[in-house]
């Protein structure tokens, strides 16, 4: 992996929100071709970091590159445009183009759709229309879209069933190995995270405290990282739940 | 008595700083928007869309105020002069009321509330559901695909629609004076006529313009800056509302003033 060259890079990155420092000292490279993980118990800052590798939120302090801007993201929540069809927020990028060809773009969108497990008939819904998990999943059709050479993911498989979560764990899959992309997935799912990583990152407190293969994951003497892998109430990571 | 006091300055001085960076918060956003009027990509069809959606939805509410402004001012002016006079003061009263003032005033005040509002919760919710974000990543700059269409359809549409409420407002007035007053019909129309002047309609449309633009660029501001779920998009809708119609009111006077000081 060393030898390939680093497409995403996250140094010392900080960012606080008024005096809370949800960020203090991010550090993370990508390479290409490879696939990383980041976990970490909610709120710690995830989506808070995707968000400074896309320029929507200014880091405090710190330095963020990526070499292409030939990008697709899955925001959280889907974030599709309501007033837009399911095909034309699949299509959106090819029909803002000049003469675009709706006709192609449409049979685009619908082959999209298809690899994300949605029938053809979704195509003219409206997003209002939809599941959650059918959001999520026409999210990720967007995202893939543009052929993008790096793919951000936002908790790709919440709200999804475990049948679905693979057909979607296998497409990441895909976009990396066959289509050569560069990935950073968002999630708290430790099935998808072990099917998808490359590498696995831990966010903790403000800072990535681990990073390995999944095989060094189930071998690590790290507390926080096997706490976090077991799911378990006790151990270091402390969550805050006080009764008034 | 004295913390008192030292309470009372921090909340004016904070209100003031507020103030004056929401000021410029504004100022800059609206710089922006003006400087994406004239860049590539042009969205026309959203362009299309929006003006349709203003000028043309918009007619029933504008129509039904100006008609009863109209009728207002006919009763209005009728009783407050003499009878002898009654017939040529009461046209041309009409005339230039609404010409000048309602038809432009309540016109926008009308749209603020229609279009505005719908302009703040739309941008507003599209804001805090993360899809203003979405469209930077999809290569689309979010100021020139929702906000510049908005602002060049609202305000080349705010003076079409004036231009016709100036039409139906001189109607209302017409009806009351020929059904009321026992005027006649074809006196009244020549009276209006020959007091027709063109700077009274040019002035109304440009002040219609004008609050096109605030209108629209108020409605894109809120949405744009709304945070907080429902309720700050709920915020959004009302501030916009509220500011822009103080702002149409102050430059109604501010413009007034430049076409009509002596
Ligand atoms: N725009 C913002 N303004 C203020 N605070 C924010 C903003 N965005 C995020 N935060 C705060 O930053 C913290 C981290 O948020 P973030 O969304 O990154 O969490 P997360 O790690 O993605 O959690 P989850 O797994 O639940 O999605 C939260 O406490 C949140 O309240
Ligand atoms: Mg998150």
């Amino acid at each position: 992996m060393k030898e390939k060259k680093v497409r995403i890079s996250l140094s010392h990155v900080a960012k606080a929100f008024g005096k809370k420092q949800v960020l203090k000292d991010v550090s993370l490279d990508v390479h290409e071709g490879e696939s990383v993980v980041i976990i970490g118990g909610s709120g710690t800052g995830k989506s808070v970091t995707l968000k400074c590798l896309l320029g929507l939120i200014t880091p405090d302090r710190g330095s963020i590159s990526m070499t292409t801007d030939n990008i697709g993201m899955l925001f959280q929540g889907a974030a599709l445009f309501d007033s837009l069809s399911v095909w034309e927020n699949v299509s959106f990028v090819m029909l803002q183009k000049k003469h675009a060809d709706r006709d192609a773009a449409k049979k685009l969108a619908i082959q999209k759709l298809a690899q994300v497990g949605l029938p053809a008939e979704v195509a003219d819904a409206y997003p209002a229309d939809l599941s959650g998990g059918m959001k999520k999943r026409v999210g990720l059709a967007r995202a893939i879209a543009t052929n993008p050479e790096i793919i951000f993911f936002d908790e790709p498989t919440t709200g999804l069933d475990p049948i679905m979560s693979d057909v979607i764990n296998d497409l990441i899959v895909d976009c990396v190995k066959k289509l050569g992309a560069t990935a950073l997935t968002i999630t708290h799912d430790m099935n998808s995270a072990r099917k998808i990583a490359d590498r696995i990152a831990m966010l903790y407190n403000g800072e990535i405290i681990w990073v390995g293969t999944v095989a060094e994951l189930d071998k690590t003497t790290n507390p926080y990282v096997r706490q976090f892998v077991a799911g378990s109430a006790k151990g270091p990571i402390k969550m805050e739940v006080k009764a008034e | 008595m004295f913390e008192k006091f030292l309470s009372f300055v921090n909340t004016l001085g904070r209100f003031v700083i507020g103030f004056f960076r929401a000021s410029g918060d504004l100022i800059l956003f609206t710089a922006q928007i003006l400087l994406y009027v004239f860049k590539a990509p042009f969205y026309i069809n959203e362009t299309i869309r929006m003006s349709i959606e203003i000028g043309f939805y918009s007619l029933p509410v504008v129509a039904l105020t100006t008609i009863f402004s109209g009728m207002v001012i006919a009763i209005q002016t009728y009783e407050a002069v003499s009878k002898f006079s009654a017939e040529g003061a009461v046209s041309m009263v009409v005339l230039v009321a609404v010409t000048r003032e309602l038809a432009p005033v309540m016109a926008a005040l009308m749209v603020a509330g229609r279009i505005g509002a719908a302009m703040a919760a739309e941008i507003g919710t599209m804001r805090v559901t993360e899809q203003i974000d979405a469209l930077s990543t999809l290569r689309t700059n979010p100021v020139q695909y929702l906000i510049v269409p908005r602002v060049v359809a609202g305000t080349l549409m705010m003076p079409l629609l004036v231009l016709i409420g100036d039409a139906i407002g001189v109607c209302g007035g017409y009806l009351v004076g020929v059904t009321k007053m026992d005027f006649n019909a074809t006196t009244y129309l020549i009276n209006t006529w020959n007091t027709l002047k063109a700077m009274d309609i040019v002035s109304g449309m440009t002040k219609a313009a004008v609050f096109g633009f605030i209108i629209t660029v108020l409605g894109c501001y809120h949405g744009f800056k709304s945070q907080g779920g429902a309720q700050g998009v709920g915020q959004a809708t009302t501030n916009a509302v509220v500011s822009s119609s103080i702002l149409i009111l102050i430059f109604n006077y501010l413009l007034t003033e430049l076409f009509f000081k002596m």
